[in-house]
């Protein structure tokens, strides 16, 4: 089989349920067909997260950074209100804004000097009698809007397609779980992406860190250093990987999963469970804020966020893990074998500089480029990636760990329904699919 | 405890001395260079002045979790580094400033990594804060590492000790 007649509509995913079979091809991870019909029909009708509003908070805040390959301009006008810009001088191209975030009422392009407000009014031009005013007599020439931008618990998506579907729709049930993950803390003051970005990357396919970000089976594996740390530090901790499982699996619908667990894990939680070794004070506070959640957000719905897990996925490309932090990450691809990570800690505003301090601590026990999990994750990934150099000879990726189940109950962590779910999703929207 | 006088060649032969310790991946003998309340700070490449109490690092370790990265990576199970990579850290540019609370070093520094036959460079700086010891040599009180690189790419991660 060769290139052109690659078919990934008909041919890239197995899916065969009566059988408890599911396959994907290793061209999926390699080909640079595939990797072009995924940005046209994946990256660029997708909602696509972009910022946060704890980011841009205040009037004129602004932040720059790409999303979904391009440039963009995130900010706040004079007047409170949110826009999210193309970064690029709408005269001939250049990058009107050059630093990542800070205060400004205009944009000036460096190039030749036009202005641009910060509500995207072009409102200078240098030596203006030259111009026509025919040429910007609609707004034309305006620091351009994204086609689509919207908000949706203080995360902020964009879409690139004018067509696009609203966004809490897009969210299907995922949206109760980004709803979760905005509720933490005692004050009930709102959350805010923690200063420092972790800026990194694999050389691996992209789906592989979809995959890898709630995957419950390999914790025991690729993470066992993680754990031996653990549980030198706490004491004995349970045994999490019987056969029987812990925690369940959703489907969320298109495309988002979350994989979930109250208890179980081996882990504390700055919000909000305890560890041992964290002392009877810290004991105490997280106690405390587990009660002012209760009765801002009921007795229920607080348990589920203190003391539970979860990894929840967005398709295509943002992973919210709430588990010894509360992370948001997002991941975008350069190329078939390349791409390139954001990940933020997001944390309760107004929280006490003492659990602050413990949540910082205690994310970079196990998340980050220099933590004591997340490099091991690379690492298996560009294992992965370098195994599908001999796709030709070895065809296929198994992914049909507790297929004959996933419609049951609650379907187990340590299966792969999560993976299914992202991949189903894939297969649909590559072959043209409405998203 | 009476601070003595150090010079620079001291300061400078103290951090050879752990530059080759690291290339040696003799890091259980790195671990013990630290104070008791020793920590080892690698900053966010988008936040090099940040304080780790606020600010989201990439490595914030107190003597208890470098203790446990160095018992990690002597692990076949710390998979980032099996097999151990190939590392060369030159350290140049010291200088030293001495108080009542100890010295200071400053120094630049280039680490490369080769492994599966990918090369990567992590150029930075570090700050010190050092312990003079009685009988010569230092503790590390306090090892600040940042990487002088924009972003973390395409190294990709920190998984080796700066
Ligand atoms: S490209 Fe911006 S003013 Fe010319
Ligand atoms: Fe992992």
């Amino acid at each position: 089989m060769n290139q052109q007649d690659f078919d990934p509509i008909g041919w890239a995913v197995v899916d065969d349920k009566a059988r408890g079979v599911f396959r994907v091809h290793r061209r999926a991870f390699v080909d640079q067909n595939i990797f072009e019909l995924e940005r046209n029909r994946i990256f660029n009708r997708c909602w696509i997260y972009a910022a946060h509003v704890s980011e841009v908070a205040e009037p004129g805040q602004f932040i720059s950074r790409d999303v979904a390959g391009r440039a963009l301009i995130v900010n706040r006008d004079r007047d409170g209100r949110l826009h999210v810009f193309f970064n690029t001088c709408t005269h001939r191209g250049a990058l009107v804004c050059r630093e990542s975030r800070g205060k400004a009422r205009n944009f000036s392009c460096p190039y030749h000097g036009w202005t641009f407000a910060d509500d995207g009014r072009l409102v200078h031009q240098p030596i203006p009698a030259s111009y026509s005013p025919e040429c910007n007599r609609d707004g034309e020439l305006n620091l351009r809007e994204v086609p689509r931008f919207d908000e949706f618990c203080g995360f902020i998506f964009v879409n690139y397609d004018a067509e696009a579907i609203a966004l809490a729709d897009y969210l299907a049930d995922a949206g109760d779980y980004l709803r979760m993950a905005s509720q933490h803390g005692a004050g009930g003051a709102g959350m805010e992406i923690v200063n420092g970005t972790q800026t990194y990357c694999a050389r691996a396919n992209w789906k592989l860190l979809q995959e890898n970000s709630a995957d419950g089976y390999h914790a025991d594996t690729t993470h066992a250093t993680y754990m031996d740390y653990i549980r030198a530090r706490e004491g004995a901790v349970l045994n999490l990987y019987s056969d029987k499982g812990f925690g369940r699996v959703r489907n969320l619908g298109r495309g988002h999963s979350v994989s979930e667990s109250i208890w179980g894990t081996p882990w504390g939680r700055p919000c909000a469970r305890a560890m041992p070794s964290w002392g009877d004070d810290i004991k105490a506070e997280m106690e405390a804020v587990f009660e002012a959640m209760s009765a801002r957000i009921g007795r229920e719905r607080a348990d589920f966020i203190c003391h539970g897990d979860r990894n929840l996925l967005i398709f295509p490309n943002l992973v919210v893990n709430d588990v010894c932090a509360l992370t948001v990450r997002t991941f975008y691809p350069k190329a078939p074998d390349y791409f390139e990570v954001n990940a933020w800690a997001l944390a309760p505003r107004g929280e006490s500089q003492r659990l602050r301090d413990l949540r910082l601590r205690n994310y970079l026990e196990f998340l980050g480029p220099g933590g004591f999990a997340t490099p091991d994750d690379q690492e298996m990934l560009e294992l992965c990636q370098k195994g599908y150099q001999a796709h030709a000879g070895v065809e296929w990726n198994d992914i049909s760990r507790g297929m004959l189940s996933e419609d049951g109950e609650a379907p187990a962590k340590q299966d792969e329904l999560q993976m299914r779910t992202f991949w189903r999703r894939w297969r649909d929207l590559l072959a043209g699919q409405p998203v | 405890m009476s601070v003595r006088t150090v010079t620079r060649p001291e300061v400078e032969d103290f951090l050879f001395h752990e530059a080759d310790l690291l290339d040696n991946w003799r890091l259980e003998e790195w671990a013990l260079l630290f104070t008791d309340d020793g920590e080892y700070l690698i900053p966010p490449t988008d936040t090099p002045d940040g304080d780790p109490r606020r600010d989201l690092f990439l490595v914030y370790d107190d003597r208890h979790r470098l203790g446990e990265r160095v018992r990690r990576l002597g692990k076949k199970t710390a998979h980032a580094e099996f097999p151990h990579s190939r590392t060369r850290h030159l350290v140049t540019n010291v200088r030293i400033s001495q108080d009542a609370e100890g010295v200071q070093a400053t120094c630049n520094f280039v680490v490369y990594r080769s492994k599966n036959g990918v090369n990567d460079v992590y150029p930075g700086h570090s700050v010190y804060r050092l312990l003079p010891q009685e009988g010569g040599g230092f503790r590390i009180r306090s090892k600040r590492a940042t990487l002088d690189v924009d972003t973390l790419r395409p190294q990709g991660k920190v998984s080796i000790i700066l």
